[in-house]
């Protein structure tokens, strides 16, 4: 097919798929749905929009990301999902965001820490539950740095004022106590939960660390969660340049490094939907600039470590040049490994944060093709910083349906569908060769040089499976 | 000012200390590692059984999201659920509107035969009546009038996902099921499995009725829901308890539920519609099974197969065999109150001793039925439950008085560490290893399957630490 042929089919694919809906679903979803064609006038997608009631959507709520992404993983605090028991359950320890520390020290990462609410602190009122609770935790903890409280639904909705209680609690305790409100009913995804969070770390923490000078290549990373690893793996590469990683946010991070975060001569952010609030306030307010980085495949491995590099002096551009002359023939070795493999296979990608973009350069260097992208909880800077990195026809989807990503993968055929653990099994039982992409599918990491050969052998491991191969019975037609 | 620092390596030692444990079982308020969930989890578990039903959460889409992950981790299955996704608006105007457009979309896009509709947090605090607007919605023809919704209430500050299961089974029951008319009584035993996260244990049971032929339902049943084969296409409603059948439910010739603790709400139902039921605890170990097959034999009238008998001699024989590897051993257990009596019991056969028994969604019949069951063996004597603790306070109880092995969730994988054990997996959920739901733990083979699991890990341990004069080859 020309490419004028493939955005015409994939055109006609959409208005197919959007035939399922009612009238009014289906006029908001088109709004969501594009093909991009060389005029691109059809690239702009509505993003940041509520979901359409009663279909299956992967989005989550504020909740999760302001817990699950945000602030879990901060390892010295103890964050008190602060509602019912359920929220808390189900953000317990399944995002792999790893972290070092003595676990019930001073690493809190494992844990579920709940005032699981009955149905007498909604009629009461849950605040005196809350300052019982954090005495306990205090008593029994005594390392932990601080307190963050994460509310669930209940406790904006019955008027707890948990804002008080922190300050109360401050005070009496000498220890940082970090009210977060991020009601799962807030706003239409997880996006606001973020947005959230980051205003918590500047309302509650950031500038009130200890005194630190700054050193001359001390920088932060904002927005590397640690999946499986990743950030240290990120770490790695801007050490052997000759910077000095001095905060993580928030994988594997602290207290102090919250605290201290515009304390440094660049923010480095990898995700930015999730942590570009922060970045932005850290540059307005203390100066500390920020530039936004992707460690996905040594193309783009190569290219963010020249612009990180050219912020800062010869010394450190030589190091750099030395960190690629270094790795890239083994990225180069890993590519004559799998690219035959991989060569001309094809993508279908379904994720949230950066990675419907970030991850396209990653698949090119082993020769695939990402074929469709799109993004749970996009905003709509994500979408023009995603659209010139897409070939023409690539087709875009946001906030996609179960529904039509099943019916676009049918119909599309990629050789590989990239998305999270609710789709995984749909796509498994078509036959499709599948990765989690936001959890790595119990891998990891995928950042960085360390990162790179095990996304391929993942990505051959998932193509290649001799599984595949098993499905159709030698008896059935 | 009651903030101390101290040092890592204090805190860490302190930790195991008596004097902790203490500490940490005075806390009234804070509920730190809970062995329970929510109640829309179980009532969507239980919605996933009934043929060709969507279930539909009235609240949040994040639930949604959570309950969904959290299923698929556990079977590595797909899970199909809509929300009707309130936000601050519905907060304020009520949810109403989501739900009416919810309903009209879901049935629209996935033409099910019975939508299951229930709570979350956030519809039950504002006090959404969803009876009303399920009416309004029929009114407002946006769904059509005669598609069935079951409709339960489960709010996640009450209970936890096994009432949440009770709840949601009664409202289908409740929404599919035809009045009792005692001209058109059925010839069949309607099997209840409770929050059951085994679908072999389903496919187990429905193995013994056929083995035993009792005509029967199993209901629910989500065993070609969560463990649907790979056929190259994936189907959106694989299985559940046929339609036919659950309008036909309150005709049944008895109701047998094969778990206490997941069921009462359903049962009183069923007894208010005159429908005979009756409840046994899950049939985990011989004596349980025994009980299960029992009531069996006693609904059909008929004697219990030779092969039942020859099935069952082949599961004590696996219990002689290798009753020395479990006797006089100390086991910590956790877990739901149907799973922890089914457990201790067969533990208690073994001559095993249930030191400590966590159990947080535990009731003070579940207090009174456990302490019976340990009073009852010689084995129970040193046995604790501590009803309504957590895993932080099991953790305590490991460290402070050791135990040989730990029978859990994956959740209990931290706690066992610290103590130096191993941790045998049973429950819900089961994240870190492959298949075991995919092996009953009910009936005679689950007897087989339960020392299969906990002897060799015993055995395996034995191998790892052993010195070589002591690496036999024989054990």
């Amino acid at each position: 097919m020309s490419t004028k042929e493939t955005i015409d089919f994939r055109k006609q694919v959409v208005e197919e798929v959007l035939e399922i809906y009612p009238e009014k679903a289906k006029k908001n979803r088109r709004q969501h749905i594009a093909v991009k064609d060389s005029e691109c006038a059809s690239c702009a997608v509505k993003s940041n929009a509520k979901t359409v009631p009663g279909i299956m959507t992967a989005r989550g709520c504020a909740y999760a990301g302001a817990k699950g992404v945000v602030w879990g993983p901060v390892k010295d605090i103890v964050h008190i999902s602060h509602g019912p028991v359920g929220c808390g359950y189900y953000s317990w320890g399944n995002r792999r965001n790893l972290a070092e520390g003595e676990i019930g020290v001073d690493n809190f990462v494992p844990f579920l820490f709940t005032s699981d609410f009955q149905e007498s602190d909604i009629i009461y009122g849950g605040d005196k539950k809350l300052e019982k609770i954090i005495h306990e935790v205090v008593d029994l903890f005594p390392n932990a740095k601080g307190v963050s409280v994460l509310s669930e639904c209940p406790v904006g909705l019955i008027g707890d004022d948990i804002e008080s209680v922190a300050r109360r609690m401050s005070e009496e305790l000498e220890l940082p106590v970090i009210p977060v409100r991020c009601e799962g009913f807030r706003g239409i995804s997880q996006s606001l939960g973020h947005h959230i969070a980051n205003d918590a770390i500047r309302d509650h923490l950031l500038g009130k660390g200890p005194a630190r000078e700054i050193g001359p290549y001390d920088i932060g990373i904002i927005g590397d969660y640690n999946i499986g690893g990743d950030a240290w793996a990120s770490k790695k590469i801007l050490e052997e340049m000759g910077l000095k990683v001095v905060n993580i946010w928030t994988g594997d991070s602290t207290m102090e490094m919250l605290q201290n975060g515009h304390l440094v001569k660049l923010n480095l952010i990898h995700c930015f939907r999730s942590m570009n609030y922060i970045a932005k306030h850290m540059e307005e307010t203390y100066g500390t600039p920020w530039m936004e980085f992707n460690f996905f495949g040594p193309t783009k491995i190569k290219e963010s470590i020249l612009k990180i590099a050219a912020q800062f002096d010869a010394s450190i551009m030589e190091k750099a040049l030395k960190v690629i002359e270094k790795y890239e023939p083994q990225m180069q070795k890993v590519i004559e490994k799998y690219r035959p493999r991989l060569d001309k296979k094809t993508v279908m990608l379904y994720v949230g944060g950066l990675r419907p973009r970030h991850i396209v350069g990653a698949y090119e260097d082993l020769g695939m093709e990402v074929i469709g992208t799109g993004y749970e909880f996009a905003h709509n800077e994500d979408y023009e910083k995603t659209i010139p990195a897409l070939k023409e026809g690539t087709l875009i989807y946001d906030d996609v349906t179960a529904l039509e990503l099943e019916e676009f993968v049918k119909k599309l055929k990629p050789d590989l569908v990239g998305s999270g653990i609710k789709e995984k099994y749909v796509f498994e039982k078509m036959g499709l060769p599948f990765r989690q992409m936001h959890s790595w599918d119990y891998s990891g990491p995928y950042h960085g040089y360390e990162g790179f050969p095990i996304f391929a052998k993942d990505m051959d491991m998932a193509i290649n499976s001799p599984t595949w191969k098993s499905i159709k019975a030698p008896w059935s037609k | 000012m009651s903030h101390m620092k101290t040092s890592t390596k204090a805190t860490k030692d302190w930790l195991n200390t008596l004097e902790y444990r203490e500490k940490n079982f005075a806390r009234e308020k804070l509920v730190i590692n809970p062995a329970k969930a929510c109640q829309p989890l179980g009532a969507l578990l239980c919605a996933l059984g009934i043929e060709g039903s969507l279930p539909f959460v009235h609240g949040s889409q994040g639930c949604a999201a959570y309950f969904r992950s959290t299923l698929s981790r556990h079977y590595r299955e797909p899970v199909a659920a809509v929300s009707d996704s309130m936000t601050e608006d519905s907060a304020v105007f009520g949810g109403q509107s989501n739900l009416i457009e919810g309903l009209k979309n879901a049935n629209a896009l996935y033409s099910p035969k019975v939508i299951a509709m229930f709570t979350s947090c956030m519809a039950e605090v504002i006090g959404d009546d969803i009876k009303a607007y399920l009416g309004n919605a029929k009114e407002q023809e946006a769904i059509p009038k005669d598609l069935p919704v079951a409709l339960a209430n489960t709010p996640s500050f009450k209970g936890s996902h096994i009432t949440g299961y009770d709840t949601m089974l009664k409202g289908l029951v409740e929404c599919l099921a035809t009045a009792r008319q005692e001209d058109k009584i059925n010839d069949r035993l309607y099997v209840v499995p409770g929050f059951d996260t085994y679908t072999a244990n389903l496919r187990e049971y429905k193995r013994l009725l056929k083995v035993m032929d009792t005509p029967y339902t199993l209901l629910p049943d989500q065993s070609d829901v969560l463990d649907a084969p790979n056929l190259g296409t994936y189907e959106l409603y694989p299985g559940g308890t046929s339609i036919t059948e659950m309008n036909d439910a309150l005709n049944a010739a008895s109701f047998l539920c094969l778990q206490t603790y997941s069921t009462p709400t359903t049962r009183k139902y069923l007894a208010s519609k005159e429908v005979p039921v009756e409840s046994i605890s899950m049939p985990i170990g011989i004596a349980g099974t025994d009980k299960f097959i029992e009531s069996i034999a006693k609904f059909t009238g008929k004697d219990v197969p030779e092969e039942i008998t020859l099935e069952r001699g082949r599961s004590i024989d696996a219990m002689t065999d290798s009753h020395q590897y479990i006797h006089g051993k100390k086991f910590a257990l956790f877990g739901d109150p149907d799973v922890l009596i089914g457990l201790v019991s067969f533990l208690l056969e073994m001559g095993g001793e249930p030191v400590h028994i966590v159990c947080t969604n535990s009731t003070p019949l579940f207090k009174k039925a456990m302490e019976s069951l340990l009073a009852s063996s010689p084995y129970g004597q040193g046995s604790t439950l501590y009803a309504g603790k957590d895993l932080w306070h099991l953790r305590s109880l490991l460290v402070t008085d050791p135990v040989d092995m730990l029978i859990g969730d994956s959740h209990g994988k931290w706690a066992a560490r610290d103590a130096n054990i191993p941790l045998v997996r049973v429950g819900f959920p089961i994240t870190d290893r492959v298949n075991l739901h995919r092996y009953p733990i009910i009936g005679y083979s689950g007897v087989i399957n339960l020392i299969t699991m906990i002897v060799n890990t015993f055995l395996e341990e034995k191998d790892r630490t052993s010195s070589d004069p002591y690496f036999e080859m024989m054990r």
